[in-house]
């Protein structure tokens, strides 16, 4: 490989790995308040990707659309994205997972009912939306943007993480610096004690999911832009980003942050070297050695601190 | 409030026919199958320090817990200003002015002191930056390490910082469970100095305690629990002086 080829990869694996940060996020805010890995939340990207193409659809993008329309479609899409992530995560923490709290039911229990909320959910967007893949409207010219040390950006390259970057930001500032952030840090250090200073766990629990789902879902979009969407889209960045957040030490957000780079960096240098065929092995692989080294991850496993 | 505080406060209450500020009646409370209060009743009046002491498992805490909110009552009454609140959710239930420093401290343990404290003002709409410099005034302590993290933090100072957060939450009634559990005797000495300037500051407390001698010696009067029901209640000098209470909680034989 020479220094110019490992700038590509090394471009590329960014892109990749803010599309994981973001997605594991997440997961890594919901084991933080309920400590419960939340494998739905897949199926929560997966909407976003649709929820981006629906809306698309209904507003048609022209041809050739000029910058501001371009814009226009792109912010569309993601609002679009996020809404529906941000709707289905809330619907799924009040149908699936309220229940079961209220219940106190082991946490087993909760594992398992994660896992057939996303049987369910997959299957339902397959009925819903049809099994074969829906192509993402064009909503402008995918062109070099420009280059970074001679390793050309698109626009969709661009977009990701410039997005991904804003809504990193963002989930950093709320985690630290706002009543809802103080909220979720206190429920996920000792929920009895937070109801003792007045936080209403359930509202904090709720609120922490569609966080995590507003970001999943436009997550979802960012990854349908690059060419289409369709209803088992959640599986592999799911699972992928799940690992992130484990490997950045889970319950820990910018530990998730860090995972998600990490193995976006880790995956787009594997095929490049082993080829396509290894993608998801480099990641895991990464993941396993790690765990054997550290086993509360990068970062260390921190429920309800930030940093 | 502050005009109470100049009488007696346990003969205030009394002699104004209003209704307590805490009253406890009947009390039964569950945990699984097990009984762990059999019909407590008492009741708190404003501005007054009560004790409530007892042995081990004798259902102190719990006691607490009812009037908090943590632990629903299967019968009896918790009773704030004479308006019945059993049933209300602990984090509704602090909107009432209820402070409840729990056993064991709980400190938010990977969070500093400052952001423990802002937690304990969580409640607020708008918290007064008065109230920080207030619970800094009390324990200067905690002011110097504002910035560590809590987990790091001594028992005692832990003690001081989980009263300092209940505090941040403006209280009228400040619920302490065992305060004084495992600290030296100068810091308890120091704490219970710190509760008496708290409670002449107008909070009422109700006070949980294994220190019997320190308890009703800030205390106006105190309740004795054995087993889960109420067995002895009386003013804490009559308490501090009699028999039995010197020998179970003050290791006195009986002569
Ligand atoms: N979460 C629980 N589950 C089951 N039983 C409990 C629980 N909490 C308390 N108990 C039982 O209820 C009884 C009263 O407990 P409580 O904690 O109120 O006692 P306490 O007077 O505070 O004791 P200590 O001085 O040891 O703190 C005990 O028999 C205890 O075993
Ligand atoms: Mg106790």
């Amino acid at each position: 490989m020479s220094l110019s080829d490992i700038w590509d990869v090394l471009v590329l694996g960014v892109v990749l790995g803010s599309l994981y940060a973001v997605i594991a996020i997440g997961y890594t805010l919901v084991y933080g308040v309920l400590q419960l890995l939340n494998f739905a939340h897949s199926e929560v990207f997966m909407a976003g990707g649709f929820g981006g193409v629906i809306a698309l659809t209904i507003f048609e993008p022209t041809a050739d659309p000029s910058g501001i329309q371009s814009v226009v479609y792109i912010l569309l899409g993601i609002t679009a994205g996020a809404a529906l992530g941000g709707f289905v995560a809330f619907g799924l923490e009040k149908a699936a997972y309220l229940p079961l709290r209220r219940r106190n039911a082991p946490r087993l229990v909760f594992l398992i009912t994660a896992i057939g909320a996303s049987f369910f959910l997959y299957n339902l967007a397959g009925k819903l939306f049809g099994r074969y893949p829906i192509p993402m409207p064009s909503m402008y010219e995918n062109r070099r943007l420009f280059t970074v040390f001679g390793a050309p950006v698109s626009v969709t390259q661009f977009l990701i993480v410039v997005v991904g970057v804003l809504m990193l930001v963002t989930v950093d500032f709320v985690v630290n610096r706002t009543k809802l952030g103080s909220g979720i840090r206190a429920v996920a250090q000792d929920p009895e004690v937070a109801s003792l200073m007045g936080v209403n766990i359930d509202r904090v629990v709720s609120r922490t999911f569609v966080l995590g789902g507003l970001m999943g879902g436009a997550a979802g979009f960012l990854f349908g832009t690059n060419l289409q969407v369709d209803y088992t889209m959640g599986f592999l960045p799911g699972i992928t980003a799940f690992s992130a957040a484990v490997l950045g030490g889970i319950g820990n957000v910018r530990g998730a942050m860090l995972g998600g780079l990490t193995l976006g960096i880790v995956e787009s240098f594997t095929v490049e070297i082993w080829g396509d065929a290894w993608r998801y092995v480099g990641g895991f692989a990464a993941l396993v050695l790690v765990l054997m080294l550290r086993p509360t991850g990068i970062l260390g496993e921190r429920v309800g601190r930030a940093a | 409030m502050s005009t109470r505080l100049e009488k007696e406060p346990g003969q205030a209450t009394a002699a104004e026919a209003g209704p307590p500020l805490l009253e406890l009646r009947d009390l039964h409370v569950y945990y699984g199958a097990i009984e762990a209060l059999k019909g407590v009743s008492l009741s708190v009046g404003q501005g007054e320090v009560v004790a409530l002491l007892g042995a081990n498992g004798a259902g102190k805490s719990t006691t607490l817990k009812a009037a908090s909110g943590m632990i629903g009552p299967r019968s009896g009454q918790v009773l704030l200003h004479g308006e019945r609140v059993d049933g209300i959710a602990s984090h509704e239930l602090v909107q009432f002015g209820i402070g409840h420093v729990p056993e064991g401290r709980r400190v938010f343990a990977r969070m500093t002191v400052l952001e423990n404290l802002k937690i304990g003002a969580y409640r607020l709409r708008r918290p007064d930056p008065a109230d920080l410099d207030r619970v800094f005034t009390l324990f200067p302590r905690l002011a110097d390490r504002r910035k560590q993290v809590s987990g790091t933090l001594s028992g005692g100072e832990q003690q001081m910082l989980a009263i300092g957060r209940a505090l941040m939450g403006k209280p009228e009634l400040l619920l302490l469970d065992e305060p004084s559990m495992g600290l030296a005797p100068l810091i308890v000495q120091q704490i219970f100095e710190i509760l008496r300037e708290i409670n002449s500051q107008g909070t009422t407390l109700l006070l949980v305690e294994q220190n019997a001698s320190q308890a009703l010696q800030l205390a106006h009067r105190g309740y004795v629990l054995e087993t889960g029901s109420v067995v002895m209640s009386d003013a804490a000098d009559t308490l501090l002086s009699d028999p039995r209470v010197r020998a179970a909680y003050l290791g006195e034989a009986i002569e």
